[in-house]
This record gives C-alpha cells, structure tokens and sequence, in this order.
C-alpha cells in the first residue's frame, strides 16, 4: 500500500479532500498535472456572494481551508444584502489570483500525511468493484484504501474560439485524455459539459474617467469564524462598472456566426450554464435590452490583469478585440488573454451516492466540477466531504451527510445526486427551502460540531465555539429575565420607540422592529458583537424560524425512513413505470430523498411504504 | 404520520346516510370542537352519539358519532366516524368544517394504507393495498383536473404567473445584488398583488356558485297543463336513468320531495306528488300556486305537447315563465307535428313514451347552467372539499404576508409566505415543477458573469 487516499486533482475540490484527509491523519497524495496551479483560479476572481458566501462559512465551520485561505488574499470584501434579512445575506470577496494558491500551497505542503506529485491519471486500479489506486500516464501504478477525482474541467477538454477547437486545459495546461474512456469503460456515464471565461485586459489601458468606482465595505469582514481580518479596509482594490454600448451590440449581431456557439463549431454537444450565459446570448436572448452590465475586476496585486465580469464569449480574436473596444473607457484597452469557452467530460452525478462515493465502485469518490456543478465554493465543499468520508471509510466509519435543513452543502450535494443535472448546476438561495435556517450567521452553530466530531476542529476552536454558544444562551436568558418598565418611558422614546404602560422584558422589546439589541446594551453584560447579532436574529425572527423548522422538521420525518440498499424495485409489480425507472436510477436511501426525484410522486412513495413493510418490515 | 386526516368513506352519491371518517392523534379533539354533544370528549371508546355538527354557532347536520379510541380501530389510531344526512353538499359541508378545524384530507388510500402499516392489516394484503392507491389516485387525478372549472383553472394560473413573477424578481434580487439595473420589488407592489389575489379567489369562489348548484341539486319543478305527459316524463327519467329515489325529510327543504340524477345532475324535484298522482298540477293547486313554485325554483321544465296546437294556458304559462331557467320539453315528438314552436325558448324535443331523446334535457340543463365545463363525476365533490381547504390556507398566508409587511420585515423573509401561497395555487391546479422558478429567473433577468 502506496497511500491511503489518493486525490487526483489539485483544484479547490482537490486541495479541500487532500486537506481534510491528511489532517485526519490518513496516508494522503495529492496527484496534479502541474504543481504551480494548485488551487488556480481560472475564472472569475473572487470568492462568495449569494449562497456561495455562506456555503464558505460553512467549509469553515467544519474544519476546511477556503475561508482561511481566502482572508489571506482579500483585495476587497463586502457583505451582499446587508440591507435585506439575515437569510440572504453573504459575503462576497475578490481574492488575489497569486496570493490564494500560493497560500494554498502553503498550507498543503506544511500538513503532515500529504505528499503532492506531478502527473496525469489516465486509469483506476479497480479490484472486483473496489478501487485500490491509479494508474499514471506513464504507466506508474500506485495504490491505495480510496481514489477521490477532483479533474475540474480537464478530462477530455477543448477550448473553443470561434471556428477552432482545440485539446487543452485552461491556460493551455495539458488535458486528461484517458481518464473519462477509462470511467466510460468501468461502467460510467459521461457527460459533456461547457464554460465559458472572458477576456483579461491590461489595468494600465482602462480610462477609469468613463466606469463607476465599486469599493469594498468600510467594516472589517472574514469568511473565516476563527481568523482576526488581516487586511486594511482602507487599501481594498476597487472594481469598475461599465455597460455595453449600441455599437457592442451590433458587432456581436454582425459577427454571431462567427461565434463557436452559434455556428461557429457544428460538433458541440457540451451543455453550458444558465446562470452564466456568453455575451452573444445575452444579446441574442434579451435583444430588447439596450445594454448590459460589466464588471471590471482586478485579478492580482502582483500582475495588471483585469477581469470583465459578463462579457465571456467564444467569438474569434479579432472580434473579440472589436468587441471589446467599443466598451467605454476601454477604447484602447490592451487585451492579455482572450475569452474562451471550454467543454469538459463530467460524470452523471445520480451516479453518486450521497456520501460522494460512486455506486458503482466502492471506496472511489469524486467531488466538484467532475459532478456536474460550477463555481469554486460549490466545488471545496464537495472536496471536503469526499475527503471527510473517504477518510470515514477507512476508519470503519459512517459516512457524514449533512441534511437540506443543515447546510447549503447538503442541498447542493442532495440536488446532484437526487435530481441530476441538465447544465452545470451553481447554487442559488432559491433551491434551499429552508434558507432561514442555512443562514451565514449560524454556520458554526449548524456544522461545528460535526467539524469537531470528524476530528477537522481541534480543542483550542471547538471551545472557542462552544463559549460562544454559552453565550448566546445567557444572553438570552438575561433578555427574558430583565424587563424595562413606564419608568424607562424616556429612555425608550430615546430610541425611537413607544412608551410602555407595564413592565415588558427586554426579550419582547427586542421584537419590536425598531428596537435594536445595540440600544439594550445598557441593560446587559458584556457580550461580543456576533453573539448579539445571533441572540437578536433568533428573537427578531422567532415566528418564521419556527415555521421553518416545523417544515423541516416534517420533512426529516420521511427522511428518517431509510431504504435499504438492497431493495429490488422490479419485484415491485404496482409501482409506475416511470417512478421503477427513476428509482432503480437514483438509488435514494430514504423516503424523504425518493420524493425529491422528479418522476416519483406522493402515491409512488405510499407504494414504496407498503412494499418496505411487508418485505422490510421497515 | 402523525397528522389527522379526514375523508368521506362511504360511496358518493344519494345515498341514505354518508360516512366521515376520521383518523389520527387529534380526531377526537377536533370531532369536540364541532360537535354540540358535549358529552363526547370524555365518553367511552367504541359508543355512538347523538347531537349536530356545528360551524360558528349554526348546525350544519344533524350526525350520530361513533368514537373508537386507540388501538382497536381500522387504523389503529383514535378513529371517530360521524354518520350525516346523505345530501352530498351536506356531507362536503362536514368534511369541510373538518378540514378547517385542523384535519387533512386523506390521500387515496390513505386509511387503508395507516391500517397496513399500523400492523392492522395482514401482510398478504399488501398488494391489495397497493392497488387500491394506485386506483383512487388514477380518480384522484382525474378529479383534480377537473375539480376547478376551466375558468376558475385559468384564474388561478394567472395568479400563480403573477406570483412567479413576483418570486423570481425577489430571488434575482437575493443572487444577483449587484445588478442595478434590475428593479427591486417593492412592498407596494406585493400589498396590491396581494388585494388583486384576495380579490380574485373570492371571485373564484362566487363564480363556483353554479358548481354549488351542481352539488347541492338544482331545484326543479315541472309544469305543464293536464295531459301533456308529465308523469310519463317523470317515470321515464327515474327508470332511464335507473337514478336512486330518496324522500328527504325532516330538512329546511320542504318542498323537496325527490332527488333524481339525470346524467350526474342532480335534480331536487319539488312538488312531484301532485305531478305522480294526478297529473294535473295546473287544476290541482291552480295556475297561481304553480307559477309562486316556479319562482322561487332554480329551474323550470314546462312540457308541451307536440300533436296539439299551443292553448291559451300553454301561452300564459310561457308568458309568466319569462326571465325564469326554464326547458321547454315538447313531448310526444313520435306523433304527428301540431304546435306551433318556432318562438318557444330552450326547446328539446321528446319522447317520453317511448324514450326518445330523453338525453337531450340533460344537455340542455347543462347548456342553460354553464354546466359542460364542470365536470360531474362523483369524485368532484371530495376535489371541491380539498380545494376550498387549499383556498382557505391560501387565505391564511395572505393574512402572513400582510402581517410582514406591516411590522416592517424585509423582503426575503416576505417572501417565505409568498412561496407558500404559490405552492398552494400550483396544488390545486396540479402544478409543481421545482425548477420552475430558476428558468422563470433566468429567462427573464439577463444575469452572470
């Protein structure tokens, strides 16, 4: 035995699992094709925003590295929503494209248990169903307990610029090219997938005179529930807004077919995101729009590329460079890299089982853009999870499945292997149901725990944890315990509330929407800022957060009913066909998920409970 | 499963008495707090009682009441049953006044399969079981696309749409903060949509008021002076239709002497005995007491004779019948034509005798109703029970929704009741599509990187 967990990857799902395993005290490799682009961020610069914020809060919370790794390499930082309520708020960063993966790199290479090694996995090594190791482009056999692929968008990839096609990497870093035939042949079904980036012009070429300034909050924000800010709010690097022009519009009109993916190319199969349409599309689609908003983000400190956030395409260089001059203030802007869109072979994520594990071969694990999702955080915490149970395998363990009233992470892990895909998935607050629940706020007080359990916290974070929620507790009882009363009238006019005629607690002031907890400092013990912004969240919030867990609480009811894996559906004379077909597919292991998969409706389930208790006696 | 549900057990249909049944933790509870007899709550376990089903003080039934506690029970939980009158409005009244007071409405099967799987039922009847779902949710399914009438359907999917809208705005509002040229949903906007949907769900259920009439039985009386036919027509539609006859007594409707199904509408005769016996109502109770019937009737049917010229009480029973529902049935259309009926209204011409397009009254019933677009079937009514729940919990979120508002909660916490009352609209039309929203936000905002 060479190791005990091989990652195959060295993205941000990659570095998440190796990280997670090796501090677990595994045997861990890491296996990338080039060493300099661990943890690379080949699109947009920045980490966070809606949902993807707080699901970073969570990686945290249960014991992984991207919001350490992203409070070291802030350039800005600002909460999203902050105007809104607790549920949709989230951080959002842009974070240094140089500093982050050589942070990143840092910290895997000071872990113990974790070597990292250069090379291309063209095979698995897989003994009747068990995978025991990979097999190198080289011919280079190593072995091991457990495999987690991490490829990202590098199995069979293909840039794609107007008519042209060519096999490559992002950054034209060398492709995986046996890997996805190997999965194909071990049972696999593969998916095409597509992307897209835009271009990267010179900071020096831009007349900022024509954009709007975007700054950063003036408060100290980090993702990370253990880190003090190590960055000046004063010196955060500033984005720019811009919008395309008519005469953008009318270049990409004339030149559409030019586009690979309007013409261009006739051999395109990949399916690209909704959520992150090219700029033909949006042009195409929204043609009554007259212009578009663009983002111009710095990429790094230490080089002078800028980031055209909404502007990726697959159009040809030369229109590429029409296009993008007659964008305002970029008029004689110099472009550096050239947008392009990508198509990369995927695995159908229903073929996972909730643990990450596939269900075709055991002890093989695979997370981040590989099944089917985008984005770097929706990818990390999918490595985190292979990685933690990968590791759990090992130790004999039951694997951690973090529920959809739990954790974003859940949701999004539930959605892919319940419901599949049918373009790169991201995550959206919208497919939570229970948001009020899964709040940035309470990532800690959701997942620590867990963290802990898993052996991810040490002692010295998990007790700072539980102080905290020490605290909130006290802090609660003492707003239930003292009350204000008509002789505190002035005091409560003071700030901007009505007089009372008895006495009222502080626990039922602070649900008057104009109270803030600030004002009832006077009354209280000390406490830090976020256990007061938590006491009066629950309270402020109370009625809908018990709706929401009432609701959930229904749902867990269903999902306590477990499927036993071994169930034969064909047995199953009266079930529809369609629910069969679907449930034979996905394998859901309780009733809860099998009323998640499309296809299989309330009545199917009823059958599903009568057939389980007479052969199951479940 | 730990909820109570609730659902009419017996066949529907005219029936002597229906059957409620009522199953769950809370069944007794909730049968005491619509039930007049008191003594109910604390009686023992497998007794009957007697008393009325009450609803804001009125009665709504006279009912008998058994309670059968835990665990000897058909599902081996608290089961109460409560035995009406058989009038099918009545019945859905009681199973309504249920639903309200905090039971759900049973799925298909939903008795049995508690039964089963409380261990009441052997496991050899498992696939029964299984079938039996599968059958009343092929029924179910089929009511629920029938169960709203087709305007009433549309309706609520305009409301649904406006709420999808409404929805996606928020959401892409959530995502995507930073696109300032995206509109922000205002509070003023969500308070008129709001009043527009408490407004039209009212509607919805004022214009199911000819569904109501399809229910509770259009009360008809027929007309006609002597010898035109209108007993054979009478005969001839209960032995046709082979329709069960019931006397109702002991109701507020009196007049009602018979209830007759005429091609699953159902018509509440008024008067039939002086029809049945004499065939002479305009000479039995004279001209005037017919004509103070047929005002305060839903529905008329004035038979006429085809083999003999208009009379002048055929002509002044025309003239009074102006602005009233009534068919006119030209009978005896087998014999030589005589009448002259090119100004007669709503004419269907008959056979009773010998049973010629006895069918074409029910079509023109429907067709004076506005009837064809509501479906008929049985099942219907246990739609229209769920429904109105539905509608009622629709109502409820309004209420949340405008609750929120008013204590100054932002949008996304707005927006969880909101969501809900979408849920709800896309239950009772059958629609559900999880993805529904993210394609309605992406096809509408031009948003990512």
């Amino acid at each position: 035995m060479d190791y005990e967990i091989i990652v195959v990857g060295g993205g941000h799902a990659g570095c998440e699992a190796a990280l997670a395993s090796a501090r677990k005290g595994h045997k861990t490799l890491l296996v990338t094709g080039n060493i300099s682009n661990i943890a690379d961020m080949p699109c947009n610069p920045s980490i966070g925003g809606s949902a993807k914020g707080i699901v970073v809060r969570e990686i945290d919370a249960l014991g992984g590295e991207m919001g350490r790794n992203a409070d070291k390499s802030l350039l800005q930082i600002k909460m999203l929503n902050s105007g809104k309520g607790p549920a949709v708020r989230a951080l959002r960063a842009q974070a240094d494209k140089i500093t982050y993966p050589k942070e990143m790199l840092k910290t895997l290479e000071s872990t113990s248990n974790l070597e990292i090694l250069e090379g291309l996995v063209k095979d698995l090594i897989v003994d009747s169903g068990k995978c025991s190791g990979v097999i190198l482009e080289d011919g280079r056999e190593i072995s091991s307990l457990a495999v987690i692929l991490t490829t990202g968008t590098y199995m069979k990839a293909d840039i794609l610029v107007g008519d042209t096609r060519r096999r490559e990497g992002p950054h034209g870093e060398k492709p995986s090219n046996y890997l996805s035939d190997s999965l194909a042949k071990l049972g696999f079904e593969i998916k095409r997938l597509k992307t897209g980036t835009p271009q990267r012009i010179d900071k020096n070429s831009i007349d900022y005179s024509k954009t709007r300034i975007e700054k950063g909050d003036s408060i100290y924000h980090t993702f990370s529930f253990d880190m003090d800010p190590i960055y000046d709010v004063d010196e955060q690097i500033p984005c720019h807004l811009i919008y395309t022009t008519p005469l953008t519009h009318k270049i990409i009109n004339d030149n559409l077919n030019k586009s690979s993916m309007y013409g261009g190319l006739d051999d395109i199969t990949g399916v690209g995101p909704r959520y992150c349409p090219s700029i033909e599309d949006k042009v195409v689609r929204f043609a009554d729009k007259e212009k578009h908003q663009l983002f111009l983000e710095p990429e790094s400190l230490y080089y002078d590329d800028i980031y055209i956030q909404g502007f990726s395409t697959s159009m040809p260089y030369d229109v590429q460079e029409q296009m993008v001059h007659s964008l305002p203030g970029l008029e004689n802007a110099k472009i550096l890299k050239y947008a392009y869109a990508i198509e990369y072979d995927s695995i159908y994520p229903t073929q996972l089982k909730q643990s990450l594990e596939t269900k075709l071969i055991e002890n093989l694990y695979t997370a981040g853009q590989i099944n089917g999702s985008s984005g770097y955080e929706e990818a990390a915490c999918q490595g985190l999870i292979a990685g933690i149970n990968a590791a759990l395998k090992i130790e004999g363990k039951e694997p951690l499945i973090l529920k959809r009233d739990e954790a974003y992470t859940g949701v999004l892990i539930d959605d892919l292997v319940t419901k599949g895909i049918r373009d790169p998935y991201r995550l959206l607050t919208s497919r939570a149901e229970y948001r009020l629940l899964l709040r940035h706020d309470n990532a800690d007080l959701r997942l620590r725990e867990y963290g802990y359990n898993v052996g991810l916290i040490d002692e010295q974070r998990y007790n700072k944890f539980l102080l905290k929620k020490e605290n909130i507790e006290s802090l609660i009882k003492e707003l239930k315990s003292k009350k204000v009363t008509p002789n505190d009238n002035e005091f409560l006019l003071s700030i901007g509330t009505t007089e009372i005629k008895d006495g009222v607690t502080l626990f039922n002031l602070l649900k008057r929407p104009e109270v803030k907890i600030e004002s009832l400092r006077v009354y209280l013990n000390e406490y830090s800022d976020e256990v007061l912004e938590q006491a009066n969240i629950m309270i402020k919030y109370e009625g809908y957060i018990a709706k929401a867990m009432k609701e959930a609480e229904k749902m867990r009811e269903l999902e306590d009913k477990k499927i036993p894996l071994d169930i034969n559906y064909d047995a199953m004379h009266n079930l529809a066909s369609e629910a069969k077909q679907k449930l034979k597919e996905v394998r859901p292991t309780s009733l809860g998920q099998a009323l998640r998969i499309s296809g299989v409706n309330p009545a199917d389930v009823s059958i599903l409970m009568i057939y389980l208790k007479r052969d199951y006696h479940g | 499963m730990n909820d109570t549900i609730a659902a009419i057990a017996t066949a529907q249909g005219v029936g002597a008495i229906s059957i409620i049944r009522v199953s769950g933790e809370e069944a007794i509870n909730i049968v005491s707090n619509v039930f007049s007899n008191k003594n109910f709550k604390d009686a023992d376990s497998h007794t009957i009682h007697y008393g009325f089903i009450m609803e804001n003080g009125e009665k709504i039934d006279e009912v008998l009441v058994s309670k059968m506690c835990a665990p000897k029970t058909f599902t081996r939980e608290d089961v109460v049953e409560i035995n009406t009158h058989g009038g099918i409005s009545t019945t859905n009244k009681v199973l309504e006044v249920l639903l309200s007071n905090g039971c759900r409405l049973a799925e298909p099967g939903e008795f049995s399969k508690r039964a089963f799987l409380n261990g009441r039922i052997d496991l050899t009847e498992a696939e029964g079981i299984i079938d039996l779902i599968n059958a009343k949710t092929e029924k179910a399914h089929k009511m629920a696309i029938n169960q709203v009438g087709g305007k009433a359907s549309l309706l609520i999917k305009d409301l649904r749409n406006d709420l999808s809208q409404i929805l996606a705005n928020i959401e892409v509002n959530l995502n995507y903060p930073e696109y300032d040229d995206i509109e922000d949903i205002t509070v003023s906007k969500i308070k008129d949509s709001m009043k527009n949907l408490d407004l039209k769900i009212n509607k919805i259920i004022s214009e199911s008021k000819n569904g109501e009439l399809l229910k509770s039985g259009i009360n008809t009386v027929i007309l006609g002076r002597p010898n035109v036919g209108k007993s054979s027509l009478l005969n001839n539609l209960i032995g046709e239709e082979k329709a069960i006859v019931t006397e109702i007594q002991g109701t507020t409707r009196d007049s009602v002497e018979a209830t007759l199904i005429v091609d699953n509408i159902i018509l509440n005769l008024i008067d039939t005995a002086g029809v049945r016996k004499t065939d002479d109502i305009v000479e039995s109770i004279g001209v005037e007491k017919s004509l103070k019937l047929a005002e305060s009737a839903d529905l008329v049917l004035l038979v006429l004779d085809y083999n003999q010229k208009l009379t002048d009480d055929d002509k002044q029973l025309i003239e009074s019948l102006k602005g009233k529902n009534y068919i006119t049935i030209i009978n005896k259309c087998d014999l030589e034509k005589k009448i002259d009926d090119e100004l007669l209204l709503n004419k269907v011409y008959v056979s009773a005798a010998e049973s010629i397009n006895m069918e074409g009254i029910a079509l023109k019933i429907k067709e004076l109703f506005n009837l064809e677009k509501l479906e008929t079937d049985d099942m219907n009514y246990l739609g229209g029970a769920r429904s109105l729940s539905i509608l009622n919990q629709v109502g409820d979120s309004v209420k949340e929704v405008n609750k929120g508002i008013e204590l100054g909660f932002s949008l996304d916490m707005i927006e969880i009741d909101l969501k809900k009352i979408w849920s709800l609209l896309g239950e009772i039309i059958g629609e559900s599509y999880e993805e529904e929203l993210i394609d309605e936000l992406f096809s509408r905002f031009c948003v990512g990187k």
